[in-house]
């Protein structure tokens, strides 16, 4: 599948939690970063977990957020960051 | 003594819900066919096998060997091989690198994930509610905490390892250590310094 989002992208993840197994963790969702690169396409855990194919692959990004944008009251550099692993569903344009 | 499938145990504890349902679900793969009891044995072995002392060798050949280094950056699981090291059962393999300016922190917040293959299995703190809630929030508090006091001027990245990356920090090479081979290099290199947590010894503090 051709990735929708290429390094640079500003991204927010969506929120909500659907029943089952999902690896997009509560404190990240609705919060805005940027796409820092594609791993490529991977299984979908969502249904690999209930013994599924985990087809169609998914494209994987690596994440970046900005400490600030997600901890109100992050006490460290501005520069800081956290980085996460996201499926590309989890994922809309910002 | 034994329990109903004749295993030994050398705990007198009654067996959790989960490890009787383990042992239940094995005895009757082993009974259908689907692997020996050789084969799982075979395969705890091998993953007792994996210790730090595989990611130290890969750390002291990307500090001697720059365009090594370049590789295991790149594509960490291919540079990985050409040290004879194989963590095959296993997702991608990422390497970062710690540098002066620049400090990465790898925890898993939804569980444990951690480069078992090069690693071999993550310290119990790694895997607590504590670290794993906190590192990503504070990860300078969390830091200090292990003996790691980072300047304001070095940037922190927290990388949470929430799908199939596995991500080894090569930390920085420390000063005064020019003259050492890899194997010297190697006993310098630390499970802790390869997470994050703490830099890698010195020839002073070995």
């Amino acid at each position: 599948m051709t990735p929708r989002f290429k390094p640079g992208d500003a991204v927010r993840v969506r929120a909500g939690s659907p029943p089952g197994h999902f690896r997009t963790p509560g404190y990240i969702q609705g919060k805005t970063g940027q796409v820092a690169s594609l791993h490529g396409a991977y299984k979908n855990p969502e249904t690999l977990a209930y013994g599924g194919d985990g087809l169609p692959k998914q494209s994987l990004y690596l994440v970046r957020f900005d400490q600030a944008a997600v901890w109100t009251r992050y006490g460290g550099s501005p520069r800081d960051s956290l980085l996460l692993d996201i499926f590309e569903h989890w994922l809309e344009p910002a | 003594m034994h329990d109903e499938h004749g295993h030994p145990h050398h705990d007198e504890r009654e067996p959790t819900y989960y490890e009787k349902r383990t042992d239940a679900i094995q005895t009757l793969l082993i009974e259908k066919g689907l692997f020996t009891a050789d084969e799982v044995r075979r395969a705890v072995e091998e993953m007792d096998a994996r210790s730090p002392a595989r990611g130290a060798q890969v750390v002291a050949r990307a500090w001697l060997d720059p365009a090594f280094k370049a590789r295991l950056l790149a594509n960490a699981k291919e540079a990985i091989a050409e040290l004879g090291i194989t963590v095959g059962f296993e997702a991608t393999i990422v390497a970062v690198e710690n540098t002066e300016r620049l400090h990465h922190v790898v925890v898993c917040t939804l569980c444990s994930c951690y480069p078992r293959g090069l690693l071999g299995y993550p310290p119990d703190w790694y895997k607590s509610l504590n670290y794993r809630a906190r590192v990503v929030s504070d990860p300078r508090g969390v830091l200090n905490e292990f003996g790691l006091t980072l300047a304001p001027t070095v940037e922190v990245r927290v990388l949470d390892s929430t799908a199939d990356m596995r991500y080894l920090v090569i930390p920085q090479r420390p000063a005064g250590t020019e003259r050492l081979g890899e194997e010297e290099l190697a006993g310098l290199v630390t499970r802790d310094s390869m997470i994050g947590v703490a830099q890698a010894r010195t020839p002073a503090s070995r």
